[in-house]
């Protein structure tokens, strides 16, 4: 024992005249936080991960978690995280990891773009009044329309439009396995996009049996690993998504531990029970371009062309052109995955420095794709710390057509981003497969929250894109006239090709 | 506010600009005497087969010799001069209007299908863009263009409007807001056989400028309503969509709508939709649209600025307010309102 116990992360106290002995905090703990002693609820506060179910339980506000009571030794350079990290590697010899997004002091673009509102001039407009637009069309566009006009008022059009996912709000839920979160969780989801006109990802663990009711509002995915994969599965999608990265993990494959691999996992991704799902890096019929235009047209050719394959690939510094060479793969719409995507377990030193934030590689991609005369060749969804409805329409404003939301989803159904996800302990039915834990979940409920949240994003875009005069979405879409940096560089503002306030 | 007015004469039969001098300027009150103008067709009847190209020159000596220069490069100036204008009152020649009329040497643009098109739009496109003191404001076959910073008797008196004679004007008397009045930024805008005079604010104008930009097109006069005529160039001329349907792509049916027409009309409708989603225009906008052979008129979706028709046997208006149909047409026999974003379309018979 050379480096010995580091100080608490957080800090658990009951207060014991409040505290009526129910014994809810110990049930529902999965980290083993709380015990039942000599009729007194008993703590150990290291196991503690402050994912809140207890706090969330206790009826009568018992409970008290403080994070870091105890201080280091305050220095600018050797933070309390470097310092513990180090003592982590110190001592195992590996490879630091963790749940959820990037973790990095980085400023958010987002926060520093403000949008527009009519004034005088023109006229903002009611959205409860006027019709507003919030219909999305994902997939290949027509450059142009081919129409011919014959004698009298015959028209004729020439141009067959391929087939779009028709989304009623831009909002979409990005991918998460079933595997690396519940079937309820999954469930919850897809029972709330299927109402709403919307779509999600099943991630790369295939299709479980239990959510083919709801295949038509489900994008099933491809990723290195290509588990759960055959043609049963591309059949069932609305459409298919070829993963090549992650914004939380850009260049590297992913991880499910063997833990999480239970019985039904196994055979929903058509790999041995108990076992570690590892996807490789790269695919390893992906070497190239050309290479993933042949899986492209391979997948359409699978589906009769019937399907949307859209291909999603971390944020990386060159994305715009990797997106443009994306556009002529066939590919229907590119997937940016931003560097503050979230993810169940990722290398932290990935998840903190790899990539780039997501409202730059928007702007990026599509300034580059308008450059090449190629933007209706494919649809950009975005995705990546989109955690509100001014995200999603700033997103929307530097030229994103939808956007996948993904932990905000999982917030909606209780997450408190915790950041534990890959540890199958998940106390809230989530990020878990023990069947105990997953039950806490009632799809039912979970679903009208998720619902409820996207929904209410919705209103919210409506009601903004109301007050910029503005009633179909097509206007708002790339209306980069529509923001202003605020407090951003002229660098930044020359790659987001947006005005400083006051301009 | 500002306020718009078109005639067309379906049978060609000419009209000289007094009557719409007078028409506009009843609409005083919707401007403030910084910008109006004129767009006339059939002017030029001596040099209908040539490009009338009309410059404000700051002077006449070096954007001047670069403009020809260029000219000259791409093809031929078979006549130039400087268009007449009468100063009085504050009226002041600002800037010096020369016309050329010019033949395009289309064997310059091999690549293109109608390349004398192309060149005199790549001409307009670079001189505006790269050639300080020099203002290409319209560029069509048999068209002028005639406006500056006034109010509209004081613009058409200066350019005495009333010694044109055209089968279709359209007009515009200006009250602007995003740009200061200068003479570049009074309506109408031209392009090629392309003009238009706007009321509103294009609230989606980044999305369709930076649409347009990708075609290859320059914004570059400061003011949402040029991205209408280079739109409609676009859609009309290189894509070969009828008017009614360029129309119904800058100002679409709602999906509601859609969803109730007859299958084929819901493909095509939704054709447009997705296809010229970025050309859509948003915001309260009247407009009307010239071309050689039609005169349309539209208004925005949830029609936030007025459009009023009359009809007289072969002559259509469209303006902002029928006092001023009235006033060009005392007679006129029919006044109706369009629907939000119905397309009016007058089309020459002959």
């Amino acid at each position: 024992m050379i480096i010995g116990s580091r100080p608490l992360k957080f800090q658990v106290t009951v207060d014991h005249d409040q505290c009526m002995l129910c014994g809810r905090c110990v049930d529902n703990c999965s980290y083993n936080v709380y015990r039942m002693e000599d009729g007194r609820i008993k703590v150990n506060s290291r196991n503690c991960v402050a994912c809140h179910r207890c706090l969330a339980q206790c009826p009568r506000d018992a409970i008290m978690i403080a994070e870091r009571p105890c201080d280091y030794r305050n220095h600018p350079v050797w933070t309390d995280r470097v310092r513990e990290n180090i003592y982590k590697q110190a001592e195992s010899g590996k490879i630091l990891s963790g749940g959820m997004g990037n973790t990095g002091d980085y400023p958010i673009i987002f926060d520093r773009i403000v949008l527009d509102a009519c004034q005088v001039t023109n006229p903002s407009i009611d959205p409860l009044r006027e019709p507003m637009e919030l219909r999305t069309y994902i997939g290949k566009k027509p450059r142009k329309l081919d129409i011919t006009y014959g004698p009298g008022n015959d028209v004729e059009l020439n141009t067959k439009l391929v087939p779009n996912l028709k989304l009623e709000t831009p909002i979409m839920i990005g991918h998460m396995s079933y595997g690396a979160i519940s079937l309820n969780a999954q469930m919850a989801m897809a029972k709330a996009v299927s109402r709403i006109g919307s779509f999600m990802g099943t991630g790369e663990g295939g299709l479980h049996e239990g959510l083919y009711p709801y295949q038509n509002n489900m994008i099933v995915q491809i990723a290195s690993g290509r588990f759960g994969v055959d043609v049963n599965y591309l059949n069932r999608g609305a459409a298919i998504e070829i993963k090549i990265g992650q914004g939380a993990k850009p260049g590297i494959g992913g991880h499910l531990p063997g833990e999480k691999v239970c019985a039904d996992v196994s055979c929903t991704r058509m790999i041995p029970e108990g076992s570690d799902a590892i996807s490789p890096a790269p695919h390893h019929d992906i070497y190239s371009i050309e290479d993933l235009k042949q899986l492209v047209l391979s997948l359409k050719e699978a589906t009769e062309h019937q399907k949307p394959v859209f291909v999603k690939i971390a944020a990386v510094h060159n994305v715009a052109a990797i997106a443009a060479g994306i556009a002529r793969s066939g590919a229907d719409a590119v997937v940016i995955d931003g560097f503050r995507g979230g993810t169940g377990a990722a290398p932290a030193v990935f998840r903190d420095h790899v990539g780039i934030p997501i409202e730059a590689a928007i702007a990026a991609v599509d300034t580059k794709l308008r450059q090449q005369g190629i933007r209706n060749e494919v649809s950009i969804i975005a995705s990546g710390g989109i955690r509100h409805s001014a995200d999603v329409t700033k997103a929307i404003c530097l030229g994103a057509d939808a956007v996948y939301i993904g932990t905000a989803a999982l917030v909606a159904m209780g997450c408190r981003v915790c950041g534990t996800c890959y540890r199958n302990l998940c106390a809230w039915g989530i990020a878990t497969q023990q069947p105990d834990l997953v039950a806490r979940l009632n799809t039912d409920e979970a679903s009208v929250n998720v619902e409820n949240l996207i929904h209410a994003w919705t209103l919210e875009l409506a009601e903004l894109m109301g007050a910029a005069g503005i009633n179909s979405i097509e206007s708002l879409r790339g209306n980069r006239d529509r923001l202003r940096g605020y407090m951003l560089d002229e660098s930044m503002l020359d790659v987001l090709d947006i005005k400083p306030v006051g301009a | 506010m500002c306020g718009i007015i078109g005639v067309i004469d379906k049978t060609r039969e000419a009209m000289d600009g007094s009557a719409i001098r007078e028409a506009l300027a009843i609409m005083d009150e919707r401007g403030n005497g910084e910008g109006a103008g004129y767009a006339a067709y059939g002017v030029y009847p001596d040099y209908a087969d040539l490009y009338a190209i009309h410059v404000f020159y700051d002077n006449i000596v070096e954007p001047k010799e670069k403009v020809e220069e260029l000219l000259e490069t791409w093809g031929m100036i078979e006549h130039d001069e400087e268009i007449p204008t009468y100063e009085s009152g504050r009226m002041k020649k600002v800037h010096i209007p020369w016309r050329y009329f010019f033949r395009p040497n289309r064997k310059l643009m091999p690549q293109s299908d109608t390349p004398d098109d192309d060149i005199v739009t790549h001409l307009v496109m670079t001189v505006n863009t790269t050639i300080n003191g020099a203002l290409i404001f319209s560029s069509g076959k048999n068209i002028g263009v005639f406006k500056a910073s006034g109010w509209p008797e004081e613009v058409a008196d200066f350019y005495r409007v009333e010694d044109y004679e055209g089968y279709l004007w359209i007009a515009h008397n200006r009250y602007p807001t995003n740009t200061a009045g200068w003479w570049g930024g009074a309506h109408p805008f031209n392009l090629l056989n392309w003009s238009v005079v706007h009321n509103g604010e294009i609230t989606s104008y980044g999305t369709n400028r930076r649409y347009i930009e990708s075609f290859g097109y320059l914004c570059r006069m400061y003011t949402d309503t040029e991205v209408v005529a280079y739109l409609m160039d676009l859609l009309a001329r290189k894509h070969r969509l009828s008017p009614e349907h360029a129309v119904r792509a800058l100002a679409p049916p709602f999906w509601e709508e859609i969803e109730r027409m007859e299958p084929s009309e819901q493909e095509l409708n939704t054709a447009i939709r997705l296809t010229y989603g970025q050309a859509m225009m948003n915001g309260p906008f009247a407009i009307a649209v010239a071309s050689h052979d039609s005169l349309v008129g539209f208004s925005d979706r949830i029609k936030l600025r007025p459009l009023v028709v009359g009809e007289h046997d072969q002559r259509l208006y469209i303006s902002s307010e029928e006092a001023s149909i009235r006033t060009l047409d005392p007679a006129v026999k029919k006044i109706s309102m369009p629907r939000a974003g119905q397309p009016i379309v007058g089309r020459v018979v002959a």
